[in-house]
């Protein structure tokens, strides 16, 4: 039971809050500019790669640093929608989910040549659990990024349900052409939507990084769950997102566990399977989603 | 005007006008343009000859998002509510282009339309087919526009609520709002109307006061079942003559 807990419950949660941030704004992206980003893994490794510069930069604590992250991967994200995305908006969708394939090569190899292919960590140290009743072991650095992944998520709330810009974007996601004959400005409608969508995404790969470490694909190894996260949801509904993602990280870490016989239920080598398995299956059998999303 | 979407004209040299405070109708059989003068207006039909003028500004190819920002407000035959927005929102996303507080104005629209004063939080897409059209209608007033286009509002409406819409269009005019709307319910639309024409394939066929096209007999026989048939129309000699 303590074990389930130490090594399965608590460690799908970080994972799942973590894949949560991703898929807001895959969900986002798909909702309002109504194609499928690939570069969005590659968005997350930039806000690691970011708050790693400004960590060998000032010397403060990761975390402090986040919301710096944030902010310049949503400035880079936007120059990239000025040059990338915003001249093929009118076209086919098709177009601008390749553009998306080529812009994420093209940041990955970046990364790799500004900050090399080699694995890195934010620290040094060794991060020292809490023990409680003696067997119950909380790292600090879990409840960390479970509070800050809740946090921004309560953030994104608010801003959908409450303020102008938000309501904006959930009316862009309905009806692009009700909203331009609305007087809705959709190019700002869109760059905050990239806003958004690239600051938690840059969250996201901070706090992945502050969990484990990074790596220049550790962006795309996390996309597919993402997307699997978003599908489970159902596209262009950001609650939906919240709640895939965290089903997708609770069932990549819960698939390990020895539910049946003293054999993990899947080997920890195929986890990354489980995400592909659900994703294929929402395809199959209720392709709208948990959330009756957009089928597409 | 004379204009068409990506190829071949579908409007020729129609001409449409809306006085100050007037309720205008166009009538005329499926496919005849009507909504094409519409979104000719709104800057999202290409415009190859005449012009679009609004109070004597010439709005000839415009974009439409500031057509709009103009104050020409439009609510579309489909589509004309935001599904997952609650109604409240809805009247909130209508009031985009403000900057001032239109909170009152809110209150306003629930004065005018009360059914939807009790469905604020509701989502637009979850309400009837009428009180949708309303919260459309509302939406659109919102602005306080300059002119109200109104496409089909009572289309697939029971007779009740058809007469509610009616209603309400009336009641915005008397404020002082002009108002050009397309319909299909010819009588009951001439029967509010100041003026009204008639399109046929893509031109101006009649044009006259409701009452006047009411008592036509052409009039008659195409729309408000008089007998007779559209072939009675056809052959009528009503020309371009009473374009306006
Ligand atoms: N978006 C469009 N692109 C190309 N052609 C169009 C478009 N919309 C309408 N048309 C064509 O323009 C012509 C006039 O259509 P329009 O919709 O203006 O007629 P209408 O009088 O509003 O008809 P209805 O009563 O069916 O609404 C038709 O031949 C139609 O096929
Ligand atoms: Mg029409």
């Amino acid at each position: 039971m303590i074990e389930f807990v130490n090594f399965h419950l608590v460690p799908g949660l970080v994972l799942g809050s973590i894949y949560a941030l991703g898929a807001i704004g895959v969900t986002l992206t798909f909702g309002i500019l109504r194609f499928a980003n690939f570069a969005h893994g590659e968005t997350m490794t930039l806000g690691a790669y970011f708050t790693l510069a400004l960590i060998a930069l000032t010397g403060l604590h990761p975390l402090l640093l986040v919301p710096v992250a944030m902010a310049l991967t949503a400035l880079a994200v936007l120059g990239m929608d000025r040059l990338f995305f915003r001249p093929l908006r009118h076209g086919p969708t098709i177009i601008l989910v390749i553009a998306s394939f080529g812009l994420m090569l093209m940041v990955r190899s970046l990364v790799q040549i500004v900050w090399g292919a080699k694995l890195q960590t934010f620290s040094k140290g060794i991060d020292l659990p809490w023990v409680l009743l003696d067997t119950l072991r909380i790292f600090p650095k879990h409840v960390v990024i479970i509070g800050a992944a809740l946090g921004l998520m309560a953030a994104v709330h608010l801003l959908l349900s409450r303020t102008r810009a938000g309501k904006a974007m959930r009316a862009m996601a309905d009806s692009p052409d009700l909203a331009r004959l609305t007087g809705i400005d959709t190019e700002r409608v869109i760059r905050t939507t990239w806003i958004v969508g690239a600051g938690l995404a840059a969250a996201a790969g901070a706090l992945l990084a502050y969990d484990t470490h990074l790596h220049t694909n550790m962006g795309f190894r996390v996309l597919l769950p993402i997307f699997a996260a978003a599908l489970l949801g159902g596209i262009g509904r950001p609650y939906g997102a919240m709640a895939g993602g965290l089903v997708i990280g609770m069932a990549e870490e819960l698939s390990t566990y020895p539910w049946i016989g003293t054999e993990p239920l899947v080997p920890p080598g195929y986890k990354a399977g489980v995400a592909f398995a659900i994703m294929v299956a929402i395809l199959i059998w209720r392709p709208s989603g948990l959330f009756r999303g957009r089928v597409f | 005007m004379t204009g068409g979407y990506g190829g071949a004209e579908v409007i020729h040299e129609v001409s449409v006008r809306v006085d100050p405070a007037e309720i205008v109708v166009l009538i005329g059989p499926n496919g005849a343009g009507k909504s094409s003068v519409m979104n000719a207006v709104l800057g999202r039909l290409r415009v190859d000859g005449g012009h679009v003028r609004l109070t004597g500004r010439d709005m000839t190819g415009v974009p439409p998002e500031q057509i709009v920002r103009q104050g020409v407000s439009f609510v579309p035959q489909t589509g004309n509510v935001f599904p997952n927005l609650t109604v409240n929102e809805n009247l909130e996303m209508g009031a985009y282009i403000r900057s001032d507080d239109f909170r009152p104005r809110i209150e306003e629209m629930y004065a005018l339309f009360p059914p939807l004063a009790e469905k604020r939080r509701a989502p637009a897409g979850t309400l009837s087919g009428g009180q949708r059209q309303m919260v459309a209608i509302a939406k659109a007033l919102m602005v306080e526009p300059v002119v109200l286009l109104l496409d089909e509002p009572t289309a697939g409406l029971s007779p009740r609520v058809r007469g509610d819409i009616f209603r309400v269009v009336r009641e915005i005019n008397t404020h002082g709002t002009p108002i050009l709307m397309v319909e299909q319910n010819a009588r009951q639309a001439l029967g509010i109307a100041d003026r009204g024409y008639v399109l046929v394939d893509g031109r101006n066929r009649l044009e006259g006061t409701g009452a006047g096209l009411l008592a036509d007999p052409d009039v008659g026989a195409m729309f408000l079942g008089g007998g007779g048939g559209e072939s009675r129309a056809e052959a009528s000699d009503h020309g371009d003559d009473t374009r306006g």
